[in-house]
């Protein structure tokens, strides 16, 4: 088994004197799927990007516990974004974002409901819930072992939604992919989460300076 | 759509009013570069020691014969109007694209970090804050004037713009989150650079070049008028426009009139291919 872990985690953005997360500790493992719920500004983005290894200067520590560690440059950590839009190249078709990352099966791709034309657009030819499914296939990556899933079903309607989850639930445990579930969907997350931890309870330091 | 485009015409709609606009800019573009591309081989076939002077018709004013007039020697303005307008294109081509390369260095330096970057600004602000044609002026003569020192004074005078225009873009690319991305997909400097940056680098500078080339050529004609630039000897538009001011209180306005009026007519030309061009770049009018 491999272990995320993030070990008192302290960090405010550049610039702003304003501490967002203090003293927060969260791990989670790869046949895992954890929820995380908190308020709006809470500072769950930022966690996320902080575990997705997009902000470095951090206090704390990050680390994966008994990988063995390949050469690739690939971070295991993959990062879902709230806003699929500024994840992809402008002038790049959707083949080619998607090949950034791996060589997707036609299999997969129809599962998750992309349609075979849709390959050849813009990204600004598709709507929101349908770069969302680019981008999160883009994250299934076969080296990915943690996924950090913030907000990406928001604009889905629920019957894709439920779909969507579905589909990454039991490719996550085939291929044990640990799923880290960021949520304002108290409903959503109890239904697909084997556990659930709230913001303010593990970022308690910030909560209490208020 | 269809509706917009009916109210609002472009004013060349007499011309190509059912094309889309996408061959509607291309076409233009060919035909304006045909037209400069042929003016600088017809240059190059005028022989300057060639043209006869011929005192009978000297002064002459324009006629079917000799459309731009002749000079106090009798020569042919028409004829020495052509070479000289070659000449412009030639030497605005030179002082394009050193600039271009001058901009491309700058800005990729000013990416390897926060020292480079202060360096960079520190010197465009540096040439922002003496005027153009000053500096031109001391670097030709500095150099000893002629064509080397047109080119060199006006190249490093005109490669701002673009270079403020490359070290924002590379600056916003690089820190899109797109680009982030693509780093945790293992992707290298060198992949990014290539695949990312580079596709959207291009354009811009294609662009840059073109619409530093009426600037060029404005700016040497100036230098060379005042004296500073090309030798007397050569047969520039500025020394055409210099030699008439001579003989303009006699009345022979049409020394001045069509070698600047040429040269005019030239500078927009390239004005339109850039404004095409950059229509043409714009992703957001490409499937009109
Ligand atoms: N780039 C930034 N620079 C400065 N402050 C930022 C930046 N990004 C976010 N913040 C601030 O950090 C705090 C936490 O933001 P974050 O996006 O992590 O919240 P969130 O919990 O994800 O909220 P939401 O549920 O609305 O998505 C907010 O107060 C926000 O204003
Ligand atoms: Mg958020």
């Amino acid at each position: 088994m491999v272990e995320l872990k993030a070990n008192k985690i302290g960090f405010r953005y550049g610039g702003t004197k304003k501490w967002i997360l203090k003293n927060l500790s969260i791990s989670l493992k790869d046949n895992q799927v954890k929820g995380l719920i908190g308020e709006s500004g809470g500072g769950k983005s930022t966690l996320c990007k902080i575990l997705a290894g997009y902000e470095g200067n951090f206090e704390g520590e990050l680390k994966i516990d008994k990988l063995n560690t390949n050469d690739s440059k690939f971070n295991q950590v993959q990062l879902i974004f709230q806003h699929p839009e500024r994840t992809m190249n402008p002038k790049w078709k959707m083949k080619q974002s998607l090949d950034e990352s791996w060589e997707v099966s036609d299999d997969i791709l129809e599962k998750f409901g992309i349609k075979k034309s849709w390959l050849n657009r813009w990204p600004n030819e598709l709507s929101g819930g349908e770069l969302q499914r680019f981008s999160i296939i883009r994250a299934l990556n076969p080296k990915t072992k943690f996924l950090i899933a913030d907000e990406i079903t928001t604009m889905l309607d629920a019957v894709t939604q439920v779909q969507i989850w579905k589909l990454l639930l039991s490719m996550a445990k085939e291929r044990k992919i640990g799923i880290l579930v960021v949520s304002h969907d108290k409903e959503l997350v109890n239904e697909i989460c084997d556990e659930v931890v709230y913001l303010d309870d593990i970022n308690h330091d910030i909560k209490y300076n208020l | 759509m269809s509706f917009d485009k009916e109210r609002f015409k472009s004013p060349y709609s007499f011309l190509f009013g059912s094309m889309n606009l996408r061959t509607k800019t291309l076409l233009i573009i060919s035909l304006v570069g045909l037209i400069l591309f042929a003016i600088v081989v017809n240059s190059l076939f005028i022989n300057v020691d060639n043209i006869t002077t011929n005192f009978s018709i000297k002064n002459s004013q324009p006629s079917l014969q000799h459309p731009f007039g002749t000079d106090w020697m009798g020569r042919d303005m028409f004829i020495r109007t052509m070479k000289g307008l070659g000449l412009s294109v030639i030497i605005g081509a030179m002082a394009s694209i050193l600039s271009t390369m001058i901009a491309i260095f700058l800005a990729l330096s000013s990416t390897l970090g926060k020292y480079f970057d202060h360096c960079v600004s520190g010197v465009t602000n540096l040439f922002l804050s003496i005027p153009h044609i000053l500096l031109i002026i001391l670097i030709s003569i500095s150099l000893g004037g002629g064509i080397i020192g047109v080119v060199v004074g006006v190249s490093l005078t005109h490669w701002i713009p673009l270079t403020r225009v490359l070290r924002a873009e590379i600056k916003q690319i690089n820190t899109s989150t797109y680009v982030k991305l693509s780093k945790n997909f293992g992707r290298t400097k060198w992949w990014i650079a290539k695949n990312h940056l580079l596709p959207l680098l291009i354009p811009q500078i294609v662009l840059g070049t073109i619409l530093i080339f009426p600037h060029a050529i404005m700016h040497e004609a100036s230098v060379t008028f005042l004296g500073f630039g090309l030798s007397p000897h050569e047969p520039a538009i500025g020394i055409i426009l210099s030699e008439s001011m001579k003989y303009l209180s006699n009345g022979a306005w049409w020394l001045a009139f069509f070698p600047g009026l040429s040269l005019l007519i030239i500078v927009l030309l390239f004005d339109l291919i850039g404004d095409n061009l950059q229509r043409l770049l714009d992703p957001t009018q490409a499937n009109e």
